[in-house]
């Protein structure tokens, strides 16, 4: 496995891949959300108490389900930075953050909008909300220290460190502050064996997870894609990356 | 290196540092001024009817011990890195963590233990009924030395830049969220007249947790900072 994955340590090799994968990604992205979105806003049936209103879940629901998982993702990243040092696993954190941070953001705005009718405000001090808001303190606070060194480098070390803190404290927060206080309804559909839903409801909401996953990974493999440019940028090989992308456009 | 010439090392890492502070005593005189200072603004800004006060006197006093560690946290590796002393830690055979420890043991012993020391004082200034003090004074006891831990690991991984401070508040204060949630939550029920014992036997395991990891993070943040 290591002959095999070793390559795409080198920032022109990933980044050729990833070339590779982005137009797969961003196709069956949008296919898949359209189909979703769709199915969801338009063919599945009112709700028999919230009526139209409950279709923002097909929205809430995958960006609130991916902020925690893209932050998984940036802790095995961060793991992998520091372990064994591998340049491009410490560029994803950079790739990773903001795309986190917006779904963390994109699942409290829609939250807010939901509940304004729904529970009458905007915000309530509840459990969900309140770990999600941190989760987005979380994404900042790496973001901030990725960008405050000026050896790239060594902030992408400490984004690492903080970023396997914060994985660590994860857990605790989100049930601390569960305990703490809770209006939020439970998982509706973590319980696989029978859903708190009916079929015509969950199958697009599955689909819509599914285009947001593809999604996020469409967009971080082109952020990763950025970021190794510009990390890279006195490198030979991409100079002529630039040079003949000119000469084309000529 | 043996595990005598070790626990040397700690002592002599931790004489240095009641050394320093002996000598520059504002250090840490100041973060305790601050919590006083805070503390008498509270009464002047709400009013000081004692309903209000008494009611919102644990979540002050945390929030107010809360900003103090992040106070003093900046210096508590500045000037070993300035004059490189961080550098000859690193350099030592002792493991890192070991002295990471030190370093947050002696940074308790000089801020959080005297915040515990002076938190009847805002109590009595804050009116906290009587049946809360014990468990404030407890709550304290458990939790500032997990605010030692984790403002280390911040102040390791921003020592090497100038201007740390609004920075490491960003990356601290989320971490500190069980912390407050469950220290407040102890001295709450005691005023009602219920146990809070669950709460700081949690605080306590919380406390066990960051001591065992802390060291690490902190280890590996000095090494990247210093590099």
């Amino acid at each position: 496995m290591w002959r095999w994955l070793h390559p795409y340590a080198k920032g022109e090799a990933s980044y050729h891949l990833l070339g590779r994968w982005l137009p797969w990604l961003t196709a069956s992205a949008l296919l898949v959300l359209l189909i979703g979105i769709g199915w969801g806003l338009v063919f599945a049936p009112p709700d028999y108490q919230q009526g139209d209103s409950y279709r923002i879940i097909f929205i809430h629901v995958p960006s609130a389900m991916l902020s925690m998982g893209t932050y998984t993702g940036m802790a095995i990243a961060a793991l992998v930075a520091l372990v064994w040092q591998i340049r491009t696993a410490e560029w994803s954190i950079a790739a990773i953050a903001p795309v986190g941070a917006v779904l963390t953001f994109i699942s409290l705005l829609t939250g807010a909008a939901w509940g304004k009718p729904m529970w009458g405000t905007w915000w309530e001090w509840d459990a969900r909300m309140t770990s999600q808001l941190i989760l987005l303190f979380l994404y900042l606070g790496v973001l901030a220290l990725y960008h405050a060194f000026s050896d790239n480098r060594t902030g992408a070390k400490a984004a690492s460190i903080l970023a396997l803190v914060g994985v660590v404290n994860i857990p605790i927060i989100h049930f601390s502050v569960y305990w703490w206080n809770s209006l939020h309804q439970g998982a509706t559909i973590t319980k696989f064996a029978k859903p708190s839903m009916p079929p015509e409801m969950y199958i697009p909401l599955f689909v819509c997870i599914f285009g947001f996953m593809l999604m996020t990974a469409a967009f971080i493999t082109q952020r990763l894609r950025h970021e190794i440019l510009r990390q890279e940028l006195h490198r030979p090989w991409v100079q002529q990356l630039l040079v003949g992308a000119k000469v084309k456009e000529q | 290196m043996n595990k005598a010439s070790y626990r040397s090392l700690v002592v002599a890492l931790m004489q240095r540092d009641f050394k320093v502070a002996m000598r520059r005593k504002s250090d840490s005189i100041n973060p305790l001024l601050f919590v006083l200072m805070v503390v008498t603004l509270f009464p002047i800004a709400v009013g000081p009817s004692h309903e209000v006060l008494g009611r919102i006197a644990p979540g002050v006093i945390w929030v107010v011990a809360l900003l103090a560690s992040l106070l003093g946290s900046e210096r508590l590796f500045r000037d070993d890195y300035l004059d490189g002393s961080l550098e000859q830690m690193v350099l030592s055979p002792a493991p890192l963590e070991l002295l990471a420890l030190a370093k947050i043991s002696s940074h308790w012993l000089l801020s959080g233990l005297p915040l515990v020391i002076l938190s009847p004082f805002c109590a009595l200034l804050l009116k906290l009924p009587i049946e809360g003090w014990l468990t404030l004074m407890l709550t304290l006891l458990l939790g500032t030395p997990i605010l030692s831990a984790m403002t280390a690991i911040g102040a390791a991984l921003t020592v090497s830049l100038g201007r740390g401070g609004a920075l490491l508040s960003l990356l601290l204060l989320p971490l500190f969220i069980p912390l407050l949630i469950f220290a407040t939550a102890a001295v709450d029920s005691s005023l009602l007249g219920m146990p809070a014992i669950g709460q700081l036997l949690f605080l306590a395991g919380f406390m066990v947790l960051t001591l065992t990891l802390a060291p690490l993070a902190v280890a590996a943040a000095i090494k990247v900072s210093v590099n």
